[in-house]
Formats: structure tokens, sequence, C-alpha cells
């Protein structure tokens, strides 16, 4: 026995393969675990899009909203406030008041205000309309976050893809109820908007088109209960659900539940001022496009709360408040792609490569120890603690296993015990030759490196360029695929080679060459 | 053992003019089948909807189109069996883009009655995402190409390179053609199948080119020919164990592996088996015809080797103090 310093790295390699992988095949508790991916455990996967034009618009729509509260506020008569996708446009009639108007679009940020004679209007900059978009993007993130978060799964993934896609991954569903539940409530806008009823013209609403309601400002909606009912409702919002502070699900007089919010100061003093000047009119509640109530406004209504009443279920109130709480998406997402595997598929899954996995090693594993008998037996050695090693750096990494992932372990075992059997030919050429198996054994290393080297080294160069432009699952499969061709380069070379090394007395003095090479002698 | 020795050295670069020719017509066979047949996208590429459903007993597919014609969703929509005689897939080309609306529940609904099933997987992917996912899966393909190029003209010679990248334009072509043949659906999957076949047929292809490479370098009187019959005749038992080992378990895959894993592991089976041809028929011989000129690259290696003996000898000087 000689030690030697291969052996020693071979070993240690050993012992952090082996540790750092029990955490993963035992499922404790504790220690960094692979996790199983979504096609093996079950679970929705969803690529959502954006609107990001829709984004610019709502941030329009309340630019509109505060001028046309700020003027009311300061008592300046405006007209024909409109508005399209990226500006708004209005007249002050008196001209004077033209200039009371400066401080306060100073305040609003990436915006172009052209003054022709009495006719203001105001344009939102290329950049500020790029940077909304973003905006939309970022916040829709961190608002699908928050309410998965508050929904009580296990670690959600929501995560930004591309310009404008979010990929939002939930393991662990169980149920369609669940599922159809968690889609609810991320896709919910829950954009809030506090709406005056055109109390004049509302006694049309039925016999007018949408057009018709677009020249006087005003918008049809319908009842979120009865969709035949309609409203006529100016187009322009009192205030919107930015400035919520809280919501929270409670009960009615008749133990109904119902939602109740709080506005912050500013959206309060709004509220206050409009429930003032309009009391005998009525004030709809609008969320996502739909009237949930409209109430007659009896007096001023001051300290900013206000209520959401509707046909709730308690479970459907409390995700509602969930979503308010967490803030309005400012744009609406769509789904681009789903994906949704049932815990029983995933099982069937792992079952099925686990077969091919364990079928595919014991072959080879055979193979070897016939074919090539000690050498086979190094090479096999090398071959476990390869696994090993593949294991615990993708623990280490908190990687994701996923189907592709197990086909690329599948394959690794193919694969590693390629440059052993590169070496293991050599020498056996060498021994043909007639040189002795010591000489031979380091030789043959010698000659084999370089391809073993040049070989590998273009198999990674395609897993990292997979790696790169795959998604998802394919990502699994090239970090496996590399992970094990790196840990091969270890196992197989440096570690049969220390082995041999280590066995170097015994070689030399033994004239076997079948023991060790299954070869004749 | 020694099943795999082989004492005589085979004269491949005889036999490469039959194995061209029989490489030519499965190529251009494949091309044939491309273009006629095409490619069966799945939805991963072709965007639309997957909805996989499993029953107690077998699946009555019969009743099972009855029942969907009662929805437009699933007008177009094909059934077919998956692995198992209870479980199928339903597929369409149609896919929602609600959010909240769910083909998985419209399937329970629609198929309510035709006994007892679950619903086991719903893949649906957008048009966009599909043609975005295509054009990146073209462009993996190229990129994994040229990385590979640039690599080996770098470590062998330029001419090593092209060969190298022939054979496997020729082995990607083929196996496609097998995927088109027997109506493997295209995935994303069979898209890793392709480019695992990438790195596999090239890690054959260079040990060969290796063995050349260094026979080249020793046998100084010998000629290409000779030199590469010997280099692929020495590699040969080399060649045959792995692409065994590999077939195993590629094979186990195939079999075992269950029916999401069928399209991967059966592209890898046709790359196996082609790979190991190419890197001994194809590689090898473009390699003579391109004119690999065996005394240009000795004198090449040898001014390479003068090279660094001069600046050996300079670092030598440098060292010892004379300049």
């Amino acid at each position: 026995m000689k030690l030697n310093y291969r052996i020693v790295i071979f070993a240690l390699a050993i012992i952090f393969g082996v540790a750092f992988s029990i955490p993963s095949l035992m499922q404790s508790a504790t220690g960094k675990k692979i996790t199983l991916g979504l096609d093996l455990q079950g679970g929705l996967h969803m690529l959502l899009g954006v609107k990001t034009d829709e984004a610019t618009k709502s941030r329009i729509k309340s630019i509109a909203a505060s001028i046309k509260h700020f003027a009311e506020r300061n008592d300046i008569l405006i007209d024909g406030l409109t508005f399209n996708d990226t500006s708004v446009k209005f007249e002050v009639l008196d001209t004077d008041d033209i200039v009371k108007f400066d401080d306060f679009f100073k305040k609003i940020e990436g915006s172009i205000v052209t003054k022709q004679g009495s006719i203001i209007s105001l344009t939102l900059t290329p950049k500020e309309i790029k940077k909304t978009k973003q905006e939309a993007v970022s916040q829709a993130i961190e608002t699908i976050r928050n309410r998965l978060d508050q929904f009580g799964l296990s670690e959600p993934v929501v995560a930004k893809q591309g310009k404008d896609k979010i990929l939002v991954e939930l393991a662990g569903i169980k149920s369609q109820a669940d599922e159809q539940r968690a889609r609810e409530l991320i896709s919910r806008a829950a954009k809030l908007e506090l709406m005056a009823v055109d109390e004049d013209r509302n006694a049309r609403v039925y016999n007018m088109s949408e057009s018709d309601a677009a020249e006087y400002g005003d918008i049809i909606l319908s009842d979120a209960k009865n969709p035949s009912i309609k409203y006529l409702v100016r187009e322009i919002p009192i205030l919107d659900g930015g400035m919520l502070t809280d919501a929270n699900m409670g009960f009615d007089k008749n133990n109904r539940p119902l939602i109740n919010f709080k506005l912050n100061a500013e959206g309060a003093d709004i509220f206050g001022d409009f429930t003032g000047k309009n009391v005998g009119k009525r004030l709809a509640v609008v969320l996502d496009g739909k009237v949930y109530s409209a109430p007659n406004i009896n007096e001023r209504i001051g300290g900013g709360a206000g209520q959401i009443s509707g046909n709730y279920t308690v479970m459907e109130a409390k995700d509602l408040a969930i979503a308010l709480r967490s803030g309005a998406l400012l744009a609406p997402i769509y789904m681009m792609e789903k994906r949704s595997v049932g815990p029983s598929l995933g099982a069937d899954s792992i079952k099925a490569s686990m077969v091919a996995l364990i079928g595919g090693f014991v072959l080879v594993i055979l193979f070897m120890m016939v074919y090539y008998r000690m050498a086979g037996v190094i090479a096999n050695i090398a071959l476990i603690a390869n696994l090993f090693i593949l294991l615990a750096v993708m623990s280490l990494f908190g990687a994701t296993l996923t189907l592709p992932g197990m086909a690329g372990i599948v394959l690794t075992v193919g694969m590693a015990v390629d440059a052993n059997v590169i070496i293991s030919e050599r020498i056996r050429e060498l021994i043909y030759e007639g040189k002795s198996m010591h000489k031979a054994i380091d030789e043959g290393y010698a000659n084999a490196m370089r391809a073993i080297l040049d070989a590998n080294i273009t198999t990674l160069i395609a897993s990292v360029v997979l790696y790169a432009y795959g998604t998802g699952a394919i990502k699994g499969f090239a970090v496996t695929m590399s992970i094990g061709i790196m840990a091969s380069m270890l196992t197989a070379i440096l570690g049969t080679h220390g082995i041999y090394q280590l066995l170097e007395n015994k070689i030399s003095k033994s004239k076997n060459n079948k023991f060790w090479f299954g070869i004749k002698g | 053992m020694e099943f795999f020795r082989y004492t005589k050295t085979f004269n491949f670069m005889g036999k490469s003019k039959l194995a061209m020719i029989l490489s030519v017509f499965m190529v251009m066979a494949s091309y044939g089948v491309l273009l006629t047949k095409g490619l069966n996208y799945g939805i991963d590429f072709a965007g639309g909807t997957v909805v996989q459903v499993k029953y107690t007993k077998v699946a009555p597919i019969q009743k099972m189109r009855e029942a969907l014609k009662s929805d437009k969703l699933f007008d177009n929509a094909s059934i077919s069996e998956f692995g198992a005689p209870d479980e199928v897939v339903i597929r369409m080309k149609t896919s929602s883009a609600s959010v909240t609306k769910d083909i998985g529940d419209v399937t329970r609904q629609v198929l309510k009655g035709t006994g007892d099933f679950k619903v086991r997987r719903v893949d649906i992917v957008g048009p966009t995402v599909g043609a975005e996912l295509k054009e990146k899966g073209m462009m993996s393909l190229v990129l994994a190409i040229l990385g590979i190029l640039v690599y080996v003209a770098f470590r062998f010679e330029w001419r090593f390179a092209v060969a190298s990248i022939v054979a496997l334009i020729h082995d990607v072509s083929i196996a496609l053609g097998m995927v088109s043949l027997f109506s493997i659906d295209v995935n994303l999957d069979v898209l890793a199948g392709v480019l695992t076949i990438l790195g596999y047929s090239l890690n054959d292809t260079i040990i060969v080119f290796d063995r050349i490479r260094e026979g080249v370098t020793k046998n100084r009187s010998m000629g290409l020919e000779e030199t590469i019959n010997e280099s692929v005749t020495r590699t040969l038992a080399r060649t045959t164990l792995t692409s065994l080992t590999t077939f195993f378990v590629v094979f186990t895959l195939f079999m075992f592996g269950g029916e999401i894993i069928h399209p991967f592991a059966f592209t890898l089976l046709v790359g196996v088996v082609v790979g190991t041809y190419s890197s001994i028929f194809v590689a090898s011989p473009i390699l003579l015809w391109f004119g690999f000129d065996v005394k240009n690259y000795h004198s090449k290696l040898a001014e390479k080797a003068k090279r660094e003996a001069e600046k050996q000898r300079m670092r030598d000087q440098f060292e010892s103090g004379v300049v």
C-alpha cells in the first residue's frame, strides 16, 4: 500500500460526496437538499405575460383623475378633459388660471406639457412610458409574490423572464380546487376604483352605446352580481386602489362576509371632498371593471374608510382582501404557458426513471467487471463515487431535479465509464506490446489523458449552450450532464489512477494480467 | 475478456466510398422524409394544449371522442393512447390565454360519464412562446456547432474541425429524419436529445482524431490513409465498448423510462448508433479527402517545437543572467 496525493484527493471527494448527498438521499429535514422538479413532485408551472400597454393607460387615467381633483379643489374651471393611451388634454376656461397648474405639473414625472391658448395637453415621454411598462412588470412580480405568500403555499417561485414575462411555479398544489384558487388569486387585477354615477344621464343607460357614453366622458359598467344591471359612471375615477392602505374581511349585520378598506390621508381627503359635494348622488364601488355596490351618499364621509359588499363566501372574501391588500396589478396578465402535473403522474415518472437508472447502472457495472476484471472494479468504484459527487454538488446548489435531469444522470452513467474504457484499452495495448503492468499503467494514463480532456471539453461546450438557451426542465438536464462530466474527470482519471498507485506494489509483484486487466498473460 | 481485441489493421478507408454512398443516401432520405412528412412539432414549439387522462379501466376512446364533440374547445382534438391502454392524451392546436379558465376543468366536465378517470397533466403553450422556443432551439444548435468548430480547430487543425462538423450534421440529419419517419412529437426534450447527440458523436470523433493526431506525429513514414486505418482500428475496442455501455443505458431508458421520456430516449438511441458509425466512416474519410497534408503538418509541428525550444533557450539565458 502506497499513499499518494491522487488517492487522498479521491478519498476526500468521496467523503464530500457521501456527506453532502445524505440529506437528499435520506430526505432529512435539515441540510441542503435537491428539490424535485414540478414534473416529478407534481405542481403548477405558469408563464404569464403582462399587458404593459394597459399600465401606461391606467397611469394616464390616474393623472386625469388628479387634474380633475386639483381643479375642483382650487376652484379652477376646466372643460373637455379627455385622454388617450399616452396623453391628457383639457381646456382651462379662464386663461389666467393656467399658471396655477405649473407647480402641479412639476410634480408629475416624465411628462411634457404643451399649452396652446387655453388648451393644455400633457404627454408622457417615451422614456417614461418605457419606465412605466418596466415598473408594471416588476410590480406585478412583487404583487403576485405577496399574494402567494399570504395564500400559504410553500416556497412559490415568482421570477421575471425575458422583458415582460413572469414565471410562476407552485409545488405542492394537491387538489384541483387549490389550483383554481391560486390561479384566481394570481390573475385578479384587484383594481379598486371609486367612481361617480352620472345621475343626470343614468336613467338612459340601457339605450346608450359605448360610444354614446364616451361622448359625455362616461363609461357603462355592469353589476357584479347581476350583469344585466348597468350603470353609467364618469370615466375618470374619483380615486383608485393606489390610495388603499388596508383591506380586511369583515361581516355585515346579517353576518355576511364583506371587505373593509382604509384609504391613506390623500385618499381620505379626496373621498371626503367628493362625498361632501355630492350628497344625494350615488357612488359606485368598482372592482376590476364591475360595480359591486352603488350606495347613496347620505352625508360627507370622512376618515377614509369604506366597504365592499357582495355575495361572497368567506373564502372568496378572504382572497379578495389579500388581493386588495397586496395592491392592484398595474397591468393585466395573461397565460402564455401552463403546465400542471398531478402528483400521481410525478410519482410514476420517478418510478420509471429510477428503474431505468438502476437497470442501466447494474448493466454497466456488470459489464465492466466481466470485461476488465479488477480494472473494471476500479472503474466501478469511480462510477459510484461519481454519482455521489453529482448528488452532493446538486444538493449544495439546491438544484432542482427534473425528469430530463434524471435522464441526464442515466446518461452520465453510460458516458462516465468511457474515460475508464479509454484508459484500460490504452493499458491493455501497452501490455500487449510487452510492457510491464506498472509501466503500462503510467503510460496508459499519459496517453489517454489528451483524448479524454478534448472529448469532455467539447461535450461541456454543448451542455453549456444547452443551459444558456434551454428553459426549465432542459436546463436541469444540462446541469446534471455538466456536473457529471466534471465529476467524472475527477473520479475516472484522478481517482482510478490513485487506486492503481495505491496498489502499485501488489501489481508489480503480480504477473496476473488476467486478474488485473482481464487479458491473457 | 477480450472480445474486441483487433490485432489486424482493418482497411476502413478502402470501404470509405461504399460508406459514403450509404451516408449520402441516408442523409438524402432523411431530408426527403423531413421535406415531405415534416417534423411533428409538439406543443412546446407549435403551441396548443395537451391533456393527459388516466382511467381506472381501459380508456373508452370512442366514447371520449363523442363526449368531446360537445365543446367547441375540442374541435380538431386528437385522442391517442399514451403508453398504456388506460392512459390517453388529448391534443389540441388551440390554447387559452385566460388565467382563470382552465382546460383541465373543462375536460373534466366534458368527459363526465365516460368512466372513472383522473386528469393527470395539463400543458398549455401559447403560440408566441412556441415560436420563441423554436428560434432559441435553432440558435442553440448553431451556437453549439460553432463553439465546437472553434475548439476543435484550435486543438487540432481546421480540416479536423470541418470533418467533425460534417459528421455532426450527418448525425443530426439522420436523427431528425428518423424522428420525422416515426412521427415522434418534437418537444424541447427532443431538442435536448439532439444536442446530446452532438456531444456524444463528437466525443467519439475526437477520440479517433486524437489517435490520428498521435499516429501522424509518431509514425512519420506512414501515409495518411494507413495512419487513419491503424488509428481507427486501435480505437475500435473503445468505440465498441463505450457505444455498448451507452446503448445499454439509453435502451433501458427507452424501454422502462416511461412514456414521457420516450421521444428523448428514441432520439438518443438513433444518435448513439449513427454517432458511432459516423466517427469511423464519415469523419475520418473526410479528413483524407480534404487533403490533410501530413508533411505540412509535420513541418508546422517542427516549427512549433523549434519556437518552443527557442523560447526555452531565451528563458534559460535570461535566468542565468546572460542577455
